[in-house]
């Protein structure tokens, strides 16, 4: 599927992840959201940052002393704002770039899923420049720094007219204008980020910008104690006639600022502009992997729901009007460019159901052509024919989440789908009221470690009866076992089997009527 | 809810997260210029002599002007490439020249540089070629400063006495 050493690192990822779960529970763990964690921390920062203009001066003699004022004489109240502006800023670039490199392992920048990939790469730009006119504004030796740093390596493009640099020559040089148009700057471009970071997630359905709120209040409180505990400070104020020396530099934001100070302008734009652009252009080099056909509606069977475009994790279904002879006013339509064939609508759709009386092949509103339904009932069959014993299993999971084929046995027999999204409740039904097994254990990757989105999730709630498609109200819920499992957690899912055979050796036979005995699809 | 046996590890966590904050928020230290060191800058925008004199248009070739066009005088916009150059202590340690800015080459020709020396005393030298001559300065200027630890020492052309300053 990828490269060996890209699958051992996530393998390391997942066991970060687990471990990480053991210590601190799920619902607190952040490597799960990511995304939303950085909305969160925008959140902080752009409330922070409104209460921060009110004491501040624009104007270049005054600047550094109004934020020296509060952080002294205002420690426990404009002191810590400003502590949160900062740290909440640097976990923002923490949890991006944590982000960005999660979403890289997990494979989910290509194909369909290249447009939140590529229009994230400039919100990396929009956080670090939001950032650095952040420091610039506190005019402190750091500051000037920064400023005539990028003033150079601005200068050096030739694309302004006049040279930025020139500004911070001399003290006279410097204007209060120029502090007026820096903090317009630096209220601007967080606009244009809070902008760009909702077309980021634009194509995604069911998007999640907010943690859980356990995770919400920690955080919250972490960011409150770091800043009393440890505020942010100034360095001394600048001073354009005395070269700058020993700095402690936010090395969120200006880690690349050394790299421009021993190599030149030509190698520090070489390496951010060319990063950027191979961070563009990775979701088409991966093109070589085949792109499976996306999901397809069939008209006569789609009777108008709307389910489909609920579930699609990526909003590909839409339902267009419909005026033909069948009656519905609507009909689901697949958006083929953003589709990612993980089957999650064909799950969902009531016409995908076992029991209906179906000609040959089985068809449903709506099904994915190179993993159909009539495919998935078929191996059912298959997969469960000769399976031997009174507590014979079908695993049913994901080619994504544990190594299944490690669990076939004589009374085993497992099917892995492209998704456990995939999963339509009512083929476990089928299952167990055709007696083709005893049980039935569904397997999935751990909820938000998902190849797709949201299939874990999905699967979790239309097993518990709380989504439709529902598992039927009669089906035995001791016959059926959801586990979640990574890649990483084949063994785990072993014993767990093996629980749950012992558990179902134990149960009263079922008795059926005759009828409904064991039939062979195939 | 948090589960009991969460609380320790959430403490844990959560410190962690505020120290891997914290620690890269300020540190590592960066040592940008040496302690002991002056900076010298030179930082000069300035626009060179015009390329061409200016001719006397004739009555003729003024009345097939356009009447909002018919300036007495033709001059080119186009300017001299500037040179500049500057020693430090008998080295020379800067040598550019720069095209005039601007389409039309009528603009000024822009020069920076920023470099660290020993505080101490030293002889700073800058010259500049503004004209059409291929040898020889149109501008020469030194000076023999004491440079203090962390100093600043800025070189720029005074457009209104028309020479080379340092501060
Ligand atoms: C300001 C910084 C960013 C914020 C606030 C942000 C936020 C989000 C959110 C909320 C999601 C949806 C998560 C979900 O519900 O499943 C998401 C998905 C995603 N983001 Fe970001 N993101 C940021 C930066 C980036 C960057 C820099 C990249 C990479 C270049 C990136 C790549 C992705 C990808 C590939 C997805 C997944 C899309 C999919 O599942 O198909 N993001 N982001
Ligand atoms: S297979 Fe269905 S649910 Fe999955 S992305 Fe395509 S349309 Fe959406
Ligand atoms: S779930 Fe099925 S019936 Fe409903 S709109 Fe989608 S394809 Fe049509």
């Amino acid at each position: 599927m990828s490269n060996p050493i890209k699958s051992a690192l996530r393998a390391g990822l997942f066991r970060v992840e687990s471990g990480w779960d053991t210590l601190v529970g799920r619902e607190s763990n952040p490597m799960y959201c990511l995304g939303a964690m950085s909305w969160f921390f925008f959140w902080v920062v752009g409330a922070s940052g409104l209460y921060l203009f009110i004491p501040y001066d624009t104007s270049a003699a005054r600047a550094w002393g109004s934020i020296e004022h509060i952080s002294r004489e205002q420690w426990y109240w404009g002191g810590m704002f400003r502590s949160l502006h900062r740290y909440a800023s640097d976990a923002m670039v923490l949890t991006m770039m944590l982000h960005l490199l999660r979403e890289w392992l997990m494979e989910r920048y290509h194909g369909a899923r290249w447009f939140a990939w590529f229009t994230g790469v400039p919100l990396i730009w929009m956080v670090f420049s939001s950032g650095i006119t952040g420091y610039w504004l506190v005019w402190d030796e750091l500051a000037q720094y920064l400023a005539i740093g990028t003033a150079e390596w601005l200068d050096w493009l030739g694309i302004f007219g006049q040279s930025i640099a020139r500004n911070f020559i001399t003290p006279a040089a410097l204007t209060d204008r120029f502090f007026t148009l820096l903090i317009f700057i630096h209220i601007a471009v967080p606009l244009f980020l809070l902008f760009a970071m909702w077309i980021h997630i634009l194509r995604i359905n069911n998007v999640n910008t907010n943690p859980p709120r356990q995770l919400i209040i920690g955080t919250a409180l972490m960011l409150v104690a770091l800043s009393l505990l440890h505020p942010a400070q100034s360095h001394p104020a600048a001073d354009l006639g005395k070269a700058t020396a020993v700095l402690n530099p936010d090395w969120y934001f200006m880690a690349l600022y050394p790299l421009y100070d021993k190599q030149g302008p030509a190698i520090a734009w070489t390496v951010s502009i060319g990063a950027s652009v191979f961070l563009c252009l990775m979701p088409w080099m991966a093109l070589r992997r085949k792109r499976r056909p996306a999901a397809v509606v069939s008209p006569p069977n789609c009777n108008g729901c709307g389910v489909c475009t609920f579930d699609c994790p990526f909003g590909a279904v839409v339902m267009r009007p419909r005026n033909d002879e069948s009656g519905h006013a609507q009909i689901a339509v697949v958006q083929p460019d953003l589709c990612t064939s993980c089957g999650m609508c064909m799950a969902s759709c009531n016409r995908t159901n076992p029991f209906l009386p179906h000609e040959e092949p089985r068809q449903t509103g709506i099904d994915i052509p190179d993993f159909t339904f009539d495919l998935i009932v078929k191996r059912i069959s298959a997969r469960s024919h000769g399976l031997v014993g009174d507590n014979r299993v079908l695993v049913l999971g994901c080619e994504h989440g544990a190594k299944l084929d490690h669990m076939k046995g004589p009374s085993v027999g497992v099917l892995e789908l492209q998704c456990t999204g995939a999963l339509p409740p009512s083929v476990i039904d089928y299952i167990l009221n055709k007696d083709l097994a005893d049980g039935v254990l569904v397997t999935a990757c751990r909820p938000g470690e998902c190849f797709y989105r949201l299939g874990p999730e999905w699967t979790e709630l239309r097993l518990k009866g709380e989504r439709v498609p529902k598992l039927r109200g009669a089906v035995p819920r001791e016959r059926v076992k959801l586990s979640w499992a990574a890649s990483t957690e084949t063994k785990g899912l072993m014993t767990e089997l093996a629980e749950f055979r012992v558990a179902l050796a134990e149960l009263p036979k079922q008795v059926r009527p005759e009828s409904t005995k064991r039939r062979v699809a195939e | 809810m948090i589960k009991p046996q969460h609380l320790a590890g959430q403490f844990i966590a959560y410190s962690a997260f505020a120290v891997m904050i914290a620690y890269f928020a300020s540190s590592p230290p960066y040592q940008h210029h040496p302690q002991e060191s002056a900076l010298v800058r030179l930082s000069l925008t300035h626009a060179g002599q015009r390329v061409g004199d200016c001719k006397e248009r004739s009555p003729d070739e003024l009345a097939k002007l356009p009447p909002n066009m018919r300036a007495k005088q033709n001059c080119g916009r186009e300017r001299n490439q500037v040179t500049l150059e500057m020693d430090i202590d008998g080295k020379t340690v800067y040598s550019q020249t720069a095209k005039p800015a601007g389409l039309s080459g009528d603009g000024r020709s822009r020069f920076y540089d920023s470099r660290e020396v020993p505080a101490g005393r030293h002889v700073i030298r800058a010259r500049m070629r503004d004209g059409g001559k291929p040898d020889g300065f149109d501008y020469d200027e030194q000076v023999e400063v004491e440079l203090a630890p962390r100093q600043v020492f800025v070189i720029d052309f005074d457009e209104e006495d028309k020479k080379l300053s340092f501060e």
